[in-house]
């Protein structure tokens, strides 16, 4: 079950006209992700102009009623969210291209390692114990619960013979998600508080979340970029196979570590800060891979702008559609990418093997 | 030795007019072993509640040999909990099979063709908002039937979308993925909007459990189980290449698609069925079939023993929730407490010989 698309064999001199493309398209992403991060931050209940936001952002002190109280909204409000989205688009967007190559499962999902799970069990119980609810207080432990759980899962998938078995990644996943969805669910059935606020933390938001929080995410989520970018090589190679990859000098379970860490450390800062966020990931990494082909020295820096603006995008939307009320990030990016991602399934784009 | 006279080692054929199998002794043991066990389940689990009866009694009553006072306790109140778990156990787990075969992968089981989600969905609708014309649904259809509506519509759906020249399983998966996503984000989108008091009742509903069966309810799945059970088989028998791929199918000839396509109608069926009797009782579909593949030693999930299984798993959770556990639990929270772990001990148990 390879994930590779069918690569088409290019003329001579083909080759550096493809890299050219990819290059051109990776700046096109750029360009994208800087408008709609700008849009972010003009957008909103009260829209703003592009002079009152750039007052927001690096105007002096004034004593201006109004020019005071944008100030404000920029700096607390309409900042962070755009940054987390930012953060959390690129963290999932990889998360779900590395997971695809990783376990060679065309729909595989960073909820497969058990992280969005983990987190959920992590919140639910904190509330249930401590009587917590503020975000700031149940964040660690969210990313806590993800993180054990993503340890727990690769763990147990690579105990013995099957190490390195992509389906038994996959299966272990699915084995351990079910288990602490079923322990979420008895918490939450048997506590009202939590169960209150794990139908909010469920739908997936980048809003509400203060600086305290998102820095802290952020350096979990460069340092696992950077795993990711270092792994990306051998990722390309295991996706020939692991007799071939081993042949041409991978160090497969070394790969496997560093590949699973990376996911582990992306998925579970998303979600911690944000929620589960379902199904960007998937979405994302196959766009990616219809875009760039199977290189993932390609797809993956692909698959995390796209995850940024997919994210700035449907945040934005939800803050729109239902004024003065808002949508959660996590339910617009199911409403809106699936049947667009429908579209392209439908009409043959995306290839399992 | 001449070469053309080593023949290549196949297990034995058995052949009665145009039905023809392979024998594998292993395999009829296991589904054997299974059975009785499943019996045996069956029979304690009537046994249990607030008036015991013992299992002698219990057999005796079944032959129509016993009491008064047990054939009243055991037909009229504890018949009607049991048989569904039964007939829900073996429907959702040949529905898992066939989705896995078909799909020739282990995570697509009947949820991610949108039937759970599609039923979830409605059933949350119908819950939390209140009056006009969602009670009067209510009350006219009731609240599975309703939901059984919106899974069946929601699954055919899936299947018609992802329908063009035929059915590939990979587009079925990725759009069954999608539609999915749309129905969990409605669904999280109501939750997040409705009375806490509603909630508690939605997410109750949302888990799947076998309390107050009747057996008017109980009688609709029974029937309809065992009708698509013999169209399952009667289509499995004369065609058994389903798992060896779209290109071998297609060099066997075009009725292929239209087995398929019978096979998976009966496998979104039945998953309906299930979920009208018990409501989306989670992942027995996606462990059962991967845990008789395990015991049977099969490289595809055995679709007797998938039932079987599910069987085994459903009546086994309820009567731990009803006999051991001191809070009283839905039973799909147990089925994913047993079944996720189960399914990874088997994995391990694998890895290790």
């Amino acid at each position: 079950m390879g994930t590779t698309a069918v690569v088409e064999r290019p003329a001579p001199g083909g080759m550096a006209k493809a890299r050219r493309r990819r290059v051109v398209g990776l700046g096109i992403l750029l360009a994208v992700l800087v408008v709609a991060a700008a849009l972010s931050l003009a957008v909103g209940a009260r829209a703003l102009s592009p002079a009152e936001v750039w007052h927001g952002l690096f105007g002096a002190p004034t004593s201006d009623q109004r020019l005071t109280e944008i100030r404000l909204i920029v700096e607390t409000v309409r900042v962070p969210r755009t940054v987390l989205a930012i953060v959390a688009g690129i963290a999932l967007g990889i998360g779900g291209a590395l997971i695809q190559g990783y376990t060679r499962n065309p729909i595989a999902d960073t909820g497969l390692l058990g992280v969005n799970t983990g987190a959920s069990f992590a919140v639910v119980s904190v509330i249930a114990v401590f009587g917590f609810s503020n975000p700031f207080q149940y964040v660690w432990f969210a990313f806590l619960g993800a993180a054990v759980a993503g340890v727990v899962v690769f763990g147990l998938a690579t105990i013995g013979r099957g190490a390195g078995n992509p389906l038994t990644l996959a299966l272990a996943g699915q084995g351990i998600t079910v288990f602490l969805m079923a322990m979420t669910t008895a918490v939450a059935l048997s506590n009202q508080a939590s169960l209150n606020a794990l139908r909010f933390w469920n739908a997936g938001s980048v809003a509400g979340v203060g600086f305290d929080v998102i820095r802290p995410v952020t350096v979990f989520v460069a340092v696992g970029v950077v795993l990711a970018l270092t792994t990306l090589p051998s990722l390309n190679l295991l996706n020939l196979g692991d007799d071939v990859a081993r042949g041409l000098g991978v160090n497969i379970a070394l790969s496997r570590t560093v590949g699973i860490t990376a996911i582990t450390l992306l998925a579970g800062a998303a979600t911690a800060a944000c929620g589960p966020i379902a199904f960007l990931g998937l979405m994302v990494a196959h766009v990616a891979r219809y875009l760039t082909g199977p290189d993932y020295r390609w797809l993956v820096p692909y698959a995390g702008l796209l995850g940024a603006v997919v994210l700035l995008v449907c945040d934005m939307v939800g803050r729109l559609v239902v004024r003065p009320g808002e949508l959660d990030a996590g339910v617009v990016v199911a409403l809106l990418g699936a049947p667009f991602f429908a579209v392209l399934v439908w009409r043959g784009k995306f290839r399992s093997a | 030795m001449n070469v053309t006279d080593v023949k290549p080692s196949l297990p034995p054929g058995v052949r009665l007019g145009r039905v023809s199998f392979v024998w594998r002794p292993w395999l009829v043991s296991v589904s054997l072993l299974l059975a009785a066990a499943a019996f045996l389940v069956f029979c304690v689990s009537i046994g249990v509640g607030d008036f015991p009866i013992g299992l002698p009694q219990v057999i005796r009553t079944l032959l129509g040999r016993g009491e008064q006072v047990d054939e009243f306790v055991i037909m009229d109140l504890r018949m009607p909990r049991a048989l569904a778990g039964l007939v829900v156990g073996i429907a959702l787990g040949v529905s898992g099979a066939i989705t896995q075969s078909i799909a020739r992968n282990p995570l697509a089981s009947p949820d991610v063709l949108g039937i759970t989600s599609g039923a979830s969905a409605v059933a949350v609708f119908l819950v939390t908002v209140s009056g006009g014309a969602a009670a009067a649904v209510v009350d006219t259809v009731g609240l599975s039937v309703a939901a059984l509506a919106g899974g069946l519509t929601t699954g055919l759906l899936v299947y018609f979308l992802a329908w063009r020249r035929g059915i590939d399983g990979f587009r079925l998966i990725l759009i069954g993925i999608s539609v999915s996503a749309v129905m969990e984000a409605l669904t999280t989108w109501l939750l997040v909007t409705a009375d806490i008091r509603d909630v508690a009742q939605a997410q109750a509903w949302l888990v799947g459990s076998l309390d107050d069966r009747s057996w008017g309810e109980v009688e609709v799945a029974l029937w309809g189980t065992l009708v698509l059970l013999v169209v399952v088989a009667a289509v499995a028998f004369q065609f058994k290449p389903m798992h060896f791929g779209d290109e071998v199918a297609a060099g066997l000839g075009v009725r292929y698609t239209a087995v398929r396509a019978v096979l998976l109608l009966c496998a979104v069926l039945l998953a309906g069925v299930a979920v009208s009797a018990a409501g989306p009782v989670p992942f027995v579909a996606l462990v059962a079939p991967q845990v008789a593949m395990r015991l049977a030693r099969c490289p595809t999930p055995p679709m007797v023993a998938s039932g079987l299984v599910g069987a085994l798993l459903l009546i086994g959770s309820d009567l731990l929730a009803r006999a051991v556990l001191p809070v009283s639990l839905p039973v799909g929270v147990v089925t994913a407490a047993i079944g996720g772990p189960f399914l990874v001990y088997l994995l391990v148990r694998a890895n290790l010989r």
